[in-house]
């Protein structure tokens, strides 16, 4: 036992170790996802869902898996090769990468000597938010790719829709990252968490509710979900970029989806919701570090992700989809503007001192809702937008209204 | 603009504050499937339960009725033979052991596959002995196995008979034997 904490307390081997273990959990948890996702829809119809396998049907993961596996995987003559079978892998690839630098329990002294040994997290770059961005910037790869080397309209079609949904949004995305950047003067992904945390300082939800809600969007928009996912929109485009695909590499693209929900709440949770944290617990402060301490810590962490992982599925089976248009409005006419603008306020409360003071935040996110309002409220156009509503140019618009 | 006094043109509902503003209606519809989640399921599990018969003339499987004897109740007219639109009913018949009728089927065969399940002979049935049952899960792993003999048509009278009692059991008066009273003062399960 000693010697299993002495080599523990290295922080490669205990990276190593936390690796395959995060690892092991989030395949375990994406396959269950899979089986939630059809449970959750059930219920939400008034059905049962899967329960033939196993009690309550929670062997299902493993049937999908088994029928993956075993169906006859078809590459299509005239697709391209190389690209058609490296595409799965990016998707998942990119899925699973995130997880390198999410936090799961913070600072550990393993031997109870009180000195911190290691970090309970896979890496910590100094860079931490940037690598997320890279990494949510390289996930449009697995969809073009995709895309193009199933050399089939349809999925082409998705592929190009999905690269222009997930590059504009990734500027409100990135906006909204920059603005916990500059409140928190940190990119390390624990210490952003250690700053929400300890006396007078409260999770980033309540300083920016506008720029949380705003991460939120955009997450769905980047995962591909519901109410944007006109990537897959299965009734116009035969089910998108995956249309060639079957078996296990149908099976990638299906857990590389998972696995960026999951990857994508983490950082939401991280960025704004304290990631391992939770107020007036005494073990959940970054001064607790036992090992009980850490494997808390990560407990909360799961929890508050399986939390997002049922309103990623909520909202999937209650909202109908976006069409382009309006997806492209939402993000370049509204949420650009909104973050912009929050962007440059949150500028001036950090040369004011101020970026910390609950009324200035606050009131800086109050304003920009009403004048976002009034904005929407003058213009008579309303938010989603009906096809008789859009101009075709500007000084028509008006006269158009009615 | 067509002026035509026929033509009604409709305008598209305006959209009320809420309704512009897209996210009351978006916190609308998650209440709903929210509560739905957790509404009672109108699910059947359906091998270990099964709907309840809802119409009494549900037009299943056939069956083939014995009378209040025990035995097959037809008797061989070929009636139900000549109505059959798909030509799935398959009778033999032969002269009848017993006093009450001249005739009976010493084979009896219905192709359920080749059934268009019209209910023909069922109306055309002179004594009531064949009807369609309520059962509607017949499976079989064979064309052969789904072409169903006398015994197994009586066996589907068996299985079904409480379920949905014969019609009526008068099969006298036919064959001109038997007078027609001393039958029907049989009970047979009340179907009258």
């Amino acid at each position: 036992m000693d010697w299993v904490i002495e080599q523990l307390s290295n922080q490669l081997v205990f990276s190593v170790v936390l690796a395959l273990a995060v690892f092991g959990a989030i395949m375990t948890a994406v396959a269950y996802c899979i089986y939630f996702e059809r449970k959750i829809s059930a219920w939400m119809q008034d059905r049962v869902g899967p329960n033939r396998v196993g009690p309550l049907g929670l062997l299902q993961p493993l049937a999908d898996g088994a029928k993956f596996l075993l169906k006859e995987d078809i590459i299509p003559a005239f697709v391209d090769k190389p690209l058609f079978i490296i595409a799965p892998a990016i998707a998942l690839i990119l899925g699973l990468m995130g997880f390198a630098i999410l936090p799961w329990g913070g600072m550990v002294d393993l031997n109870g000597d009180g000195v911190v040994d290691v970090m309970c997290q896979v890496a910590d770059p100094g860079v931490g938010l940037l690598y997320l961005l890279g990494i949510g910037g390289l996930a449009v790869y697995a969809v073009v790719v995709g895309g193009w080397a199933n050399n089939n309209k349809y999925a082409f079609l998705a592929a190009m829709r999905s690269t222009a949904q997930m590059l504009s949004y990734e500027i409100p995305m990135a906006m909204v990252i920059l603005i916990v950047v500059m409140t928190t003067g940190q990119l390390g992904l624990n210490d952003i968490v250690t700053s929400q945390t300890g006396a007078g300082n409260l999770w980033h939800v309540c300083h920016h509710p506008v720029a949380f809600f705003i991460m939120l969007v955009t997450l769905f928009a980047e995962t591909n979900r519901t109410p944007f996912d006109l990537a897959e929109a299965e009734q116009e485009l035969v089910g998108g970029y995956h249309t060639e695909y079957s078996a296990l590499k149908f099976g990638l693209f299906f857990l590389g989806e998972y696995a960026h929900m999951i990857t994508g709440s983490g950082f939401v949770i991280v960025l704004f919701l304290g990631g391992w944290h939770l107020p007036w617990v005494p073990f959940l402060q970054p001064e607790a570090t036992s090992i009980w301490a850490m494997l808390s810590k990560m407990a909360v962490m799961g929890l508050k992700i399986s939390a997002f992982l049922f309103l990623f599925m909520w909202v999937r089976w209650t909202l109908p989809r976006f069409r382009f248009d309006q997806l492209m409005r939402l993000s370049w006419k509204g949420f650009l503007p909104m973050c912009l603008a929050l962007f440059a306020y949150v500028a001036v409360l950090l040369y004011l001192g101020k970026q910390t003071s609950l009324l200035w935040t606050l009131g800086g996110n109050v304003v920009l809702i009403v004048v976002a309002l009034v904005v929407a409220g003058m213009g008579r156009v309303p938010i989603t937008g009906r096809q008789a509503n859009l101009s075709s140019l500007p000084w028509e618009g008006a006269a158009r209204m009615r | 603009m067509i002026d035509d006094k026929d033509i009604i043109n409709v305008d598209q509902p305006e959209l009320s504050a809420t309704e512009r503003l897209y996210l009351p209606q978006i916190v609308g519809g998650m209440k709903t499937t929210l509560r739905h989640m957790f509404k009672k399921k109108i699910t059947l599990q359906y091998p270990e339960k099964k709907r309840e018969l809802r119409v009494e003339n549900y037009r299943g499987v056939h069956r083939l009725n014995r009378d209040e004897k025990g035995r097959v109740a037809c008797v061989a007219c070929f009636m139900c033979q000549t109505a059959c639109p798909a030509h799935c009913i398959h009778i033999v018949g032969a002269e009848s052991p017993w006093e009450d009728r001249e005739k009976y089927p010493i084979q009896f065969d219905i192709d359920e596959l080749r059934c268009i399940y019209c209910g023909m002979c069922e109306e055309a049935c002179p004594v009531d002995a064949v009807e369609l049952t309520p059962e509607y899960d017949l499976v079989g792993r064979s064309r052969e196995e789904m072409i169903l003999d006398k015994e197994e048509l009586l066996k589907v009278f068996d299985r079904t008979k409480d379920m949905k009692p014969r019609k009526n059991p008068k099969i006298t008066g036919y064959a001109g034997t038997g007078s027609p009273d001393e039958h029907t003062s049989t009970t047979h399960g009340g179907a009258h």
